[in-house]
């Protein structure tokens, strides 16, 4: 009875809170941005360590090849959260070079995607595969 | 001559690994470090910056800590050599436990829990006026005896699981624990930040989860048992800097 | 407990691009977490930061459950002239709190 009840409680969590993000849903994370336009490969660079020891802050530089002004926005996604956005930056015109720095969590080992918005309108993107390695002796 | 050089080396390092301690800093990833390293970047410098505040204000019927001390610069080099024997009291204190009895004997204020974000605030700024200083507790008179203790306990087998401290932070130290590198288990850099916590936290908080992991009772936080351990990590730590607030996975 | 730490040069030159960076004191409860109950605790992140110098938008950042506790954010703004940049974020429970810096152009 209290495994079966167990079960249920597992069976429901798993329902409401899905592990990470499916493949599908990142698509149409990047199709809805997109908006019909080609994401080309390159001009942004996303740094993130390939290695971490813990997916509590973990972190995480994105910067454009471009000057101030040329980029409209910054936008990253991780595929193995729960929630896959993690964050938009959009520059305005006090804006500086296009770049943007942060600490993020990172649920599992998964790649994370930024996406570059130019004032162009073109698109741009980089990913980077990460590993989370797994913790001993945590509370 | 190279060859003779490199064979003196290879009989030396054994020697020097077990002779060096080695900071938790130095086992982190690059990423890790630079987060303590740089003071911007440091979540552990929002405790730090209120409690050098906390100095400053009024507590319980109006002493600041700053009434007796003075500025709190003025107190660098004085964490790194706690735990320390009060003669008044008789027995050793751990900072927190010192800070305590100012509040409660010459404030007019309530104790604060280890663990409550102001107690940590106070202990993470006047750990962090001692950065970059040797620790450098008292090994001698009383403090022998404490120390001695807390040296006996680190080597006690505890718990369902039967393991010393000893057994994985001296015997272990450096190899691996799932996909953790198994430190020397110092407590240079308390209070300090963990990604594991998402806050900072104190030794207590430390040495109750590696207890609770090897299924043994924890000790309390005012414990004889915890000032003793505190007191001999201190002891066995001699040679590092104290890095409060330190950054760790 | 002390709110923010804000980190910008006081002076800067002409053009300069400067480096604004920032931590703010918030758990950042991602919403996802459960407790000892198995319910999740609630949602409360900081969900939009805006900087701004002189009212002239430098970056807005609209933020998800994944950004980490105690957050830091790090990023530049070109200077023509002094003035005020301020820095305003909003979180779950509506609270604003905003801090200033006076940064000095020559």
């Amino acid at each position: 009875m209290i495994r079966r009840h167990f079960l249920t409680i597992a069976a429901t969590a798993a329902i409401i809170h899905p592990a990470h993000a499916s493949q599908a849903e990142i698509a149409a994370l990047i199709r809805e941005l997109a908006a019909g336009r080609p994401v080309a490969k390159g001009r942004i660079t996303l740094e993130v360590p390939e290695l971490v020891e813990n997916g509590n802050a973990v972190s995480i530089v994105a910067h454009v090849d471009a000057l101030p002004g040329e980029v409209r926005a910054i936008h990253v996604f991780a595929n193995g959260n729960p929630l896959p956005h993690v964050l938009t930056a959009r520059f305005g015109p006090r804006a500086g070079r296009p770049r943007i720095a942060t600490r993020f969590r990172l649920a599992t080992s998964q790649t994370v995607t930024a996406i570059a918005e130019m004032a162009d309108a073109t698109l741009h993107s980089d990913e980077v595969d990460v590993l989370v390695t797994l913790a001993a002796c945590i509370e | 001559m190279r060859h003779a050089l490199f064979a003196l080396l290879l009989l030396l390092t054994p020697l020097t690994l077990a002779a060096a301690p080695r900071s938790g800093h130095d086992d982190a990833g690059l990423s890790i470090q630079a987060m303590q390293d740089d003071d911007t970047q440091n979540p552990g410098m929002l405790w730090v910056a209120q409690g050098e505040a906390m100095w400053d204000a009024n507590a319980g019927t109006g002493q600041r800590c700053a009434s007796c001390h003075g500025a709190i610069t003025a107190m660098r080099g004085v964490a790194a050599r706690y735990p320390a024997w009060d003669p008044t009291q008789n027995r050793p204190l751990s900072l927190w436990q010192r800070i305590n009895h100012c509040r409660t004997d010459h404030q007019g204020a309530e104790a604060l829990d280890v663990e409550s974000d102001a107690m940590l605030s106070l202990t993470a700024a006047l750990g962090h006026q001692s950065r970059g200083m040797p620790v450098s507790i008292a090994t001698d008179g009383p403090m022998a005896e404490v120390i001695e203790t807390g040296r006996r306990l680190h080597q006690t087998r505890q718990g369902q699981l039967n393991l010393s401290c000893a057994q994985c932070h001296d015997d272990l130290a450096g190899h691996h624990l799932a996909g953790s590198r198994i430190p020397q288990g110092h407590g240079n850099g308390y209070p300090e930040y963990r990604l594991e916590w998402q806050t900072l936290g104190s030794l207590w908080r430390r040495v109750r989860n590696c207890l609770t992991g090897v299924r043994a009772t924890p000790y309390a936080a005012d414990s004889a048992e915890m000032v003793a351990i505190e007191a001999y990590l201190a002891a066995r730590a001699q040679g590092l800097n104290v890095e409060t607030p330190a950054v760790r996975p | 407990m002390v709110r923010a730490l804000l980190n910008v040069p006081k002076r800067a030159r002409v053009g300069e691009i400067i480096e604004i960076r920032l931590l703010i004191s918030h758990p950042m409860e991602s919403g996802q977490r459960r407790g000892p109950n198995g319910q999740p605790y609630p949602r409360d992140i900081i969900h939009s930061l805006r900087a701004e110098f002189d009212g002239e938008l430098v970056v807005e950042l609209d933020l998800y459950p994944a950004i980490a506790a105690n957050p830091f954010f790090a990023f530049t703004m070109q200077a023509e002239h002094s003035g005020t940049l301020s820095l305003t974020w909003i979180d779950d429970h509506d609270t604003v709190q905003t801090e200033h810096a006076q940064i000095e152009v020559a």
